[in-house]
């Protein structure tokens, strides 16, 4: 085990990310187009790193497996972004967004980092409202903003119930002026399937064209990925159905550590499951709470519809439980008290799987229409989805898996642990700790891609002027290229009996159900007997059919679910090894008497960074420590 | 309930199409429509076969990635609907439904239900942004947007880019799309400065790959996201304001 090094830089925590640009490496503007940079995803990480770095002008290249830029998943964002604007002159500061972050992360996340993304914020939106993006306004013309989960100010900045798709517009069409200008080169429907490494650093990737089945080699002097999350290793979540961890994982088995991989969040506010062929499922956004009231009946078993059971025999458990943040208790908590309720046989709904989110009190009090023109959309989106009206009954919502706070480990300049390999967005562990913030994964993606990697990049990439990437017929390539081709012959040959989705759906059981919203040791060890059973039969039982030259969905999906396996049981081992409840983790066996989580600051306040050690090898764990000089180590209290 | 598909399938872009029969048996009325895709997929690879090839990603009616003709109608007949949004319970058992991809000359069907739609981002690479790089941009508050101006900037910033008003146009027009990014940067006192030369480069690339506007709404009608057929006829205004200005630009060098 070492220990690594984040190289956060020296001095007072507000002048380090000044400072660090002072002393980073340049590269002055004629010699950036000396500088060839592969990006893969195109979501706000992506697309606000590719529109950025080509306007510096360097030669990017991005690729995305969606058919345009402008799907990917950060679209479906609803709720909002933070800043520390304070515009509502509520006393919000930049210390106060990175006092709340950190504390909201149950302390586990490296303050330098979210220092900076708090010192960030307010810069993106004055970019995104400079692109033209249509935040919602006051009458005077000036912004708007709202309250979100684990924060007592109102920072959170929006666009009607659409913020995700209106700041990845932005940043798509930032993206789409460079495509047009030629300093970006833009590959859609293109999967990346390899990392290639030489001499211990990153030169390139292969990828493959899901339409024509080619597999080809890019080279370049960095690689960033921006690839998003990993929730779908639960098979139901709320990530866009080819959400997945490929592009990571393969970083991975490269030789780039993977972070704080049990680190996953469950979203309180989805509408419950109903039935077995479901393929996914669906956020209410957060920004609900504002104005809904959470409750289940007193008792249990109470048989009544929702607008029969009269005052008295409702538990609005959140406010009784925790008073002065209410509905607005940040995401693990509400969830897992959601999560006790259902347990304590008062779930609601045909399936007693869900609680009230409940707008009547609201809408007595603002009247139907100012409700109607706050969430709408979401209404209609509820309605259409549960033939249920919510402005005449409460809507029914459960928790489900919804962000992975894991991810690629990076450094203070978001550079992996393999050189010229960076991890932006979702994708990297680095700001949320152990548990994400409402609207604040929005504001890392676009910080991490306007306003981080166009300057770290430089410090790294100025060592190498001069010097031309890596021919593509060099043997690194070949050998990747063969690796890919293999694995995916290897796929359509077994011709099994099962789908590639069943094994899907049976890997995401046993995940939800022992690494989900409670772990235990016993159901940890479990589920790590189980899964490697489960990858051995998908590896000789799978059924993947068609070919390998024509758009087949199947095979790609067979690829990714080939790697949840992996990642799955590295996401147990961290769990198992965590010996504490911190944020979106709870193990049972470390919790208050009041059955909250019970950190372990003495042996835990550190990132577990995995290293891959072959297929069937168990990882090595190395530890970041974590050091809190600013915000001072507390039991969190939402109370 | 019990269905009967009628499904096109296309080995390839340049391979010719035809369509296929499929039984739906026993499918929940709570399933949504790609959820009842979804069973007869596994249906088919459990018996053998080669699945549906249908795009798709968010299934909440907001990557606009989903999209086909369903009984003739984009995104199939609930208005204001993506096709991931509408539930099997709009369906009567012993339906017949007719699925085809999105038929344009600027589209190519790509496989079975897919087509290609990159001809749109060409669209928005022709002017579709407000031209500010990273960096140095003023306070946000200091561009006051007037309240109206953002809500109907913002109700035509709503499009998905799903195409659907294109499939469901008789000449396969790409006005609605095109408008509804125009209105959106237009409308915003940050998109002033480029407004008219944006409609020009946009309304241009456009006619390269689609055909013309004929007023049927039809596109209006087909809009998952109902963006109103009003924002044509405001840039069909700042186009002809835009020609104007050209021409007076002309004549002054
Ligand atoms: C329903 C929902 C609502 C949310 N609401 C909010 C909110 O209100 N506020 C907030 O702050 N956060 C919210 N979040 C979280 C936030 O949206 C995401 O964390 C964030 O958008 C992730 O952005 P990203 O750029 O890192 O990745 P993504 O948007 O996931 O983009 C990943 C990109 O990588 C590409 N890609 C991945 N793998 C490969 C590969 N192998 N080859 C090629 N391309 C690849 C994809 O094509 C895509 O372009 C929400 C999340 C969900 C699920
Ligand atoms: S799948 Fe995203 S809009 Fe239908």
């Amino acid at each position: 085990m070492t220990t690594l090094d984040a190289k956060v830089p020296a001095g007072p925590i507000d002048n380090k990310w000044t400072g660090h640009r002072f002393d980073s490496k340049l590269v002055n503007p004629a010699n950036k187009r000396k500088y060839e940079i592969i990006i893969i995803g195109t979501g706000l990480a992506g697309a606000s790193a590719a529109a950025s770095l080509g306007e510096l002008g360097y030669n990017v290249t991005v690729f995305t497996y969606h058919d345009s830029p402008r799907r990917a998943h950060s679209i479906a964002a609803q709720g909002g972004i933070n800043a520390a604007k304070n515009y509502a002159n509520d006393g919000d500061s930049v210390f106060r967004l990175f006092y709340d972050t950190v504390k909201g992360g149950d302390y586990r996340s490296r303050e330098a980092n979210v220092y900076r993304l708090a010192e960030v914020s307010n810069e993106i939106i004055d970019q995104c409202a400079a692109q033209g993006v249509p935040f919602a306004r006051e009458y005077g013309g000036l912004l708007d903003n709202r309250s979100f989960g684990g924060a007592q100010v109102s920072r959170t900045f929006y666009a009607r119930g659409q913020t995700g798709q209106q700041l990845l517009l932005g940043a798509y069409q930032a993206l789409a002026r460079q495509v047009a200008l030629g300093s970006v080169k833009l590959y859609n429907r293109t999967e990346m399937l390899e990392v290639v490494t030489h001499d211990g650093r990153a030169v390139g990737v292969v990828v493959r064209d899901l339409v024509t089945g080619e597999i080809s080699s890019h080279s370049a002097h960095a690689v960033v990925l921006a690839t998003g999350g990993y929730s779908n290793v639960f098979y139901l979540s709320t990530m866009a159905m080819s959400s997945n961890v490929t592009a990571a994982w393969r970083a991975h088995r490269k030789g780039a550590f993977f972070a704080n991989p049990c680190f996953t969040q469950i979203h309180p506010t989805c509408i419950p499951v109903h039935g077995d062929f479901q393929s996914k499922l669906t956020l209410m956004s957060e920004s609900l709470r504002n104005d809904g009231r959470i409750w289940v009946p007193k008792s249990a078993d109470d048989g009544r519809p929702a607008n029969d059971i009269p005052e008295e025999d409702r538990d609005y458990y959140l406010e009784r439980i925790y008073p002065s943040f209410g509905n607005l208790a940040p995401r693990d908590i509400a969830s897992r008290a959601a999560m006790r309720m259902i347990e304590e046989d008062r779930g609601v709904g045909p399936l007693k799987n869900g609680v009230y989110l409940d707008f009547s009190d609201a809408i007595n009090r603002l009247g139907k229409d100012v409700i109607e023109a706050r969430y709408g959309n979401l209404f209609e989106m509820y309605e259409r989805i549960t033939d249920e009206n919510p402005y005449e009954v409460p809507m029914r919502i459960y928790p489900a898996p919804h962000y992975t706070m894991g991810g690629l480990w990076v450094d203070y300049n978001l550079m992996t642990n393999v050189p010229g390999l960076y991890a932006i967005g979702e994708a990297n562990f680095s700001d949320h700790g152990a548990n994400r913030l409402g609207a604040s994964a929005l504001m890392q993606g676009l910080a991490d891609g306007y306003f981080v990697v166009p300057y770290t990049i430089a410090d790294y990439l100025a060592d190498w002027l001069n010097i031309d990437p890596l021919a593509t017929d060099h043997e690194a390539f070949q050998e990747a290229e063969e690796e890919v081709s293999g694995r995916l012959e290897k796929l359509l040959s077994i011709n099994g009996s099962r789908t590639v989705d069943s094994f899907h759906k049976e890997l995401g059981h046993i995940m939800i159900d022992k690494c989900g919203l409670a772990r235990s040791k016993e159901g940890l060890e479990e589920a790590l007997d189980r899964i490697p059973r489960l990858r051995n039969e998908f590896w000789s039982n799978v059924r993947v059919p068609g070919t390998d030259d024509t758009y087949n969905t199947e095979l790609a999906k067979a690829a990714r679910v080939a790697d949840y396996f992996e990642l799955a049981e590295l996401m147990c081992r961290d769990a198992l090894e965590r010996e504490e409840s911190c944020g979106g983790h709870f193990r049972v066996e470390h919790q208050t008497d009041e059955g909250e989580a019970k950190r372990d600051d003495e042996d835990q306040a550190h990132v577990s960074a995995w290293e891959w050690n072959g297929y069937g090898e168990a990882h090595t764990h190395h530890k970041e420590p974590l050091t809190f000089d600013y915000v001072a180590l507390a039991q969190r209290s939402y109370k | 309930m019990d269905l009967t598909l009628k499904v096109w399938r296309q080995n390839g872009p340049d391979k010719p199409g035809e369509f296929k029969e499929y039984e739906a048996k026993g499918i929940s009325e709570e399933a949504s429509f790609l959820e009842m895709l979804d069973i007869v997929n596994e249906r088919i690879v459990e018996s053998g076969g080669v699945p549906i090839e249908f795009d798709h990603d968010c299934r909440e009616g907001i990557c606009g990635t989903c999209g086909v003709m369903i009984n003739g109608h984009p995104h199939g007949n609930q208005k204001g609907t993506a096709t991931c949004q509408l539930h099997m319970r709009k369906f009567n058992d012993g339906d017949r439904i007719v699925i085809e991809p999105w038929r344009a000359t600027g589209m190519p069907v790509v496989q079975d239900l897919i087509v290609d739609r990159s001809a749109l981002d060409r669209i928005i690479e022709a002017g579709g942004y407000i031209s500010v790089d990273t960096g140095g941009t003023p306070d946000a508050n200091l561009i006051p947007v007037p309240k109206e101006a953002a809500d109907a900037s913002m109700d035509a910033a709503a499009c998905i880019g799903c195409a659907a008003c294109i499939a469901a146009c008789p000449n396969s027009a790409g006005q609605l799309f095109t408008a509804a990014k125009l209105a959106h940067l237009n409308l915003l006192p940050q998109g002033q400065p480029e407004r008219y030369d944006r409609t020009i480069a946009m309304v241009e690339k456009m006619e390269e790959f689609f055909g013309s506007c004929t007023n049927h709404g039809e596109c209006e009608e087909a809009c998952p996201k109902s963006i109103s057929i009003n924002n044509i006829a405001f840039m069909n205004r700042d186009y002809l304001v835009a020609k104007f200005k050209d021409r007076r630009k002309a004549g002054q060098t």
